[in-house]
């Protein structure tokens, strides 16, 4: 099952301030009791969002201005903490399609590349000028270029970056590897053959 | 040209090369718990998929089991939903499992060494992110998530990235009061919480070389606190002398064959490593957490820094957020921070050893009246041993709660929770926001005897002093 192909992601932009958003802030693990994925996205940065007693914050993310968003802008260290792919899932469900950081943690990337999020890396000075964009027109249009590696907003362009593998894996619609891993089931066997704890 | 233990796990694993340029890996030992498989096998069955090797994939149960009810259903519906999931899952598909009725259950990074299904020259994953753990023995060992989980499922493989090695070496005796944990806050205080990226770490050395398997552990247990995917010792004597013996070993004639094997995966003299980093264990000291992040992490008798001194805005911007949330002010000591809970207990520090050693100095001492502490053994293994050690009686005698086997306080996904903005010492691996189950709850990481030494004061102490360390002999 090759998915569609992501050369592009186009969309509005919201800023999460902040180095080291770890995945129990992304999704607080007490939202993490439940057996599918389905309606993660209700839960998404909850902390972040509201106080103890459920009322909102003022937060980018409750601000009807950017309620439209589908990009996350954030700082560096991007989901940090767990393996828990509960937090791209909620991601993806609350109707992002990518986050732009200044570096990511690593089991947080490929649990994204896996789900078709696309993570791109800005520097400090261009996430800068985005937020700053968005700020102050939050309509403006961000498109990330997977193939050419550049983001657009308004009238500007900045360079990103997108790890190899998953660049090549978006734009050859293979980021979810399982049908290519179940292709090797040949090798597979004879690489668990050859040792002896697998038999 | 010598290789690595990482280099040479991964040639024996690696199956092919995938369009993309990452490599399918073969997983040897799969591990899962409750919260991480269910997707994953909801996937599976989306999909009209088998489980390829069900003999190599081990269940257990840890985050959501409470700690103090045994009986279910759990007072916890979808606690109790969880576990049912589990078990039907593993039964539908001849996966053993250590349920809660077989003794053996526990945090999942517990059971696997105690069990010996941990083995030096393999590679294991597991759908949480404290994998590493297994890297102790001298195994290969990821966390990964829940689409992965079902990629191992349904294939024992994993599309990944080859890592670099960082050899970490760190030398000498360490002092009187410094622990396994304390090496590891070090390590994470001085590279960093994003510095082991795109690395694997060998953790070596004489310190390293002298540590018994559970302080091995504690240290693999947090390389991804330091952003490193992986972090393993090499295979030695004292990994085999524990091995030797346990229920999924090897045995007869098949273990000598399989010391042998191990043997050969350590890493080569002349290896090349990508990067190499020499610690002085002598430097370090009993470490304590001030911030959000496993970096944000002080001595014991140091100040919590001041946003003056942070060298770059970004950082200043980290520490001021740290600093409002913990509610400390920048340049006060860290000793004396009022403590409200202690919880001894985590894949990282829920050990018999860990246990042992707190017994041995609380003994005749008294929590302090203003706080809670609890105990939380990691397995149903060592609570029973620590039990048949009379060690409960100590701890319970002190005025500590001796719990039941789970993940327990170290993340809120059972009713051990911090409420309000309580302050806690914690012998557990993560202090992030919210962490431990209340959205403005506060978490110190240390040391399980630092944790009894703030469970006796009633406030952040150096163990040392209050159990009467033979510091002076340094
Ligand atoms: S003890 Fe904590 S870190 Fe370890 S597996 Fe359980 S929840 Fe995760």
């Amino acid at each position: 099952m090759s998915s569609t192909p992501i050369n592009q992601v186009t969309g509005k932009g919201v800023f999460v301030p902040g180095d080291d958003v770890d995945t129990d802030r992304i999704i607080p693990a007490r939202f993490m009791k439940c057996i599918t994925f389905d309606g993660l996205g209700d839960y998404l940065f909850y902390d972040v969002r509201k106080t103890e007693l459920g009322e909102d914050k003022k937060h980018n993310l409750n601000d009807p201005r950017f309620a439209e968003a589908s990009i996350i802008i954030s700082g560096n260290n991007f989901g940090c903490g767990s393996s828990r792919e509960h937090a791209p899932q909620s991601i993806l469900r609350a109707g992002y399609v990518a986050v732009i950081a200044g570096s990511f943690a690593e089991i947080f990337f490929g649990n994204s590349t896996n789900l078709g999020v696309v993570c791109a890396i800005a520097s400090d000075v261009d996430r800068k000028s985005i937020t700053q964009a968005i700020d102050i027109n939050p309509e403006i249009e961000i498109s990330i270029d997977v193939r050419n590696l550049r983001i657009c907003y308004g009238k500007n362009s900045v360079s990103c970056e997108i790890k190899p593998g998953a660049r090549e894996s978006f734009l050859s619609g293979r980021y979810d590897p399982l049908d290519e891993l179940l292709q090797g089931a040949d090798e597979v066997s004879k690489t668990a053959g050859s040792l002896t704890y697998m038999n | 040209m010598g290789k690595s233990l990482f280099e040479k796990v991964w040639d024996a694993h690696v199956v092919r090369e995938l369009v993309n340029g990452q490599s399918q890996l073969l997983i040897g030992t799969h591990l899962i718990h409750e919260v991480t498989s269910p997707q994953a096998f909801g996937m599976l069955r989306d999909k009209n998929l088998q489980v390829k090797y069900p003999h190599r994939t081990f269940a257990t149960v840890d985050h959501i089991v409470p700690t103090n009810e045994s009986l279910e259903p759990y007072s916890d519906p979808l606690a109790q939903g969880m576990i049912e999931e589990l078990r039907k899952n593993c039964a539908e598909n001849q996966i053993t499992f250590f349920d809660t009725n077989t003794g053996s259950q526990g945090i999942v990074h517990v059971v696997g060494p105690e069990q010996g299904i941990t083995q030096p020259g393999t590679t294991i994953a597991c759908g949480d992110s404290h994998t590493a753990t297994h890297g102790a023995f001298g195994a290969i060992a990821f966390g990964i998530g829940t689409s992965q989980v079902r990629d191992v499922l349904a294939t024992q493989t994993i599309a990944l990235n080859k890592l670099k090695v960082r050899r970490i070496n760190v030398d000498g005796n360490l002092l009187p009061g410094v622990y396994a944990k304390d090496v590891v806050l070090h390590i994470i205080r001085i590279l960093g919480t994003q510095g082991g990226t795109g690395f694997a770490y060998e953790y070596g050395g004489t310190t390293f070389d002298n540590f018994t398997m559970e302080e091995r552990m504690t240290v693999c247990n947090m390389s991804i606190e330091g952003g490193a995917r992986a972090g393993y010792v090499n295979p030695d004597e004292t990994t085999f002398e524990y091995l030797e013996g346990r229920p999924y070993t090897p045995s007869g004639e098949d273990w000598n064959a399989a010391v042998e094997q191990w043997k050969y995966f350590a890493s080569d003299e002349d290896c090349i490593y990508d990067d190499i980093v020499n610690i002085d264990a002598s430097e370090i000291q009993p470490t304590v957490t001030w911030g959000i992040t496993p970096g944000q992490g002080i001595g014991i008798e140091e100040s919590i820094p001041k946003l003056a001194d942070a060298p770059t805005q970004s950082e200043r911007d980290s520490m001021s957020e740290a600093l409002e949330y913990m509610k400390f002010e920048g340049g006060s000591p860290i000793m004396g921070k009022k403590i409200d809970i202690a919880f001894i207990g985590s894949c990282t520090n829920g050990r018999l050893s860990d246990f042992e050693e707190v017994a041995k100095y609380v003994k005749g001492h008294k929590v302090a009246d203003s706080l809670t502490a609890i105990i939380v053994p990691g397995s149903q293994v060592v609570a029973k041993i620590a039990e048949a050690k009379g060690l409960d009686k100590i701890f319970i005698e002190a005025g500590f709660e001796w719990r039941a086997a789970g993940c327990s306080m170290c993340l809120a996904m059972n009713p051990d929770k911090l409420i309000g903005d309580q302050l806690c010492a914690s012998s557990s691996n993560r202090n992030f926001k919210g962490r431990q189950g209340s959205p403005t709850g506060r978490t110190m990481l240390m040391s399980p005897l630092m944790v009894a030494a703030a469970a006796v004061t009633g406030e952040v102490s150096d163990a040392r002093e209050v159990f009467g360390l033979a510091t002076a002999e340094i």
